[in-house]
């Protein structure tokens, strides 16, 4: 299931409706993104996050799909908040119910690696200064590549 | 007397990001045409000049067709919908 939203979201939540899934699940990984400052600007007081609506999801559910056929994929619940966040707050959560763990840690680090190369989001850092939208990183581009 | 277009004759293009903010739009409809290709459009667009240049400037511009990531020699048809915005920045 995939939910993009502008509301907070609670991980425990998540956590118990991951493992309501069947005793076929061994292992559940779950990942959690913080909003942090990115260091490219001085004073950053939050972000402002902007999407494509339906190619978000559309995107996202296809990471998901391709994550079922390389892994063992028994279920999978991506959010990511959009509009004002403040530092600190949450922004991304991805888990992965596995019959194994190896599947569960690679599934998951897969669709959050490539989520962030892939998904239509964009972040504007608000700063006591001025705002700018923040530029893609090389080493997030790299680390997505070494899923091909 | 002239033919009421409809957006079926038309493709509509949108702009996100930064993109949108520095061309002062997000959406506009362009007519269709046989053989039309995403770099064509580009290339199109740029020739208004200013902010516009920038679509076929330094830059990179990622393009998705109907919502799919697509490449500049991706044919666009009458009713297609066709993004360009900056490399992403999500998670």
């Amino acid at each position: 299931m995939i939910s993009i939203q502008t509301a907070d979201f609670d991980p425990a939540a998540e956590y118990a409706a991951l493992r309501d899934s069947g005793a076929g699940t061994g292992a559940i990984a779950t990942f959690t993104g913080l909003v942090r400052d990115s260091g490219d600007m001085k004073g950053v007081t939050g972000l402002y996050l902007e999407h494509y609506p339906g190619m978000t999801e559309q995107v996202i559910g296809a990471l998901i799909e391709e994550a079922s056929t390389r892994w063992n994929v028994r279920k999978a619940r991506v959010i990511h908040r959009i509009g004002h966040l403040a530092l600190q707050d949450q922004i991304v959560f991805v888990g992965v119910c596995s019959a194994h763990r190896e599947d569960a840690f690679a599934a998951c680090q897969f669709v959050m690696d490539a989520l962030k190369t892939s998904a239509p989001f964009w972040k504007k850092e608000m700063t006591a200064s001025g705002e700018h939208w923040v530029e893609q990183k090389a080493s997030d581009v790299a680390r997505s590549k070494t899923w091909d | 007397m002239t033919t009421k277009t409809t957006d079926k004759d038309n493709i509509t293009v949108r702009f996100f990001a930064r993109l949108r903010e520095e061309l002062g739009t997000d959406q506009l409809t362009m007519p269709a045409q046989p053989g039309l290709t995403t770099a064509q459009i580009l290339a199109e667009l740029a020739r208004r000049g200013g902010a516009w240049s920038q679509l076929q400037g330094s830059q990179p511009v990622m393009i998705a067709v109907n919502q799919t990531m697509a490449k500049p020699s991706t044919p666009v048809e009458s009713g297609d919908e066709v993004a360009f915005f900056p490399p992403v920045t999500g998670g």
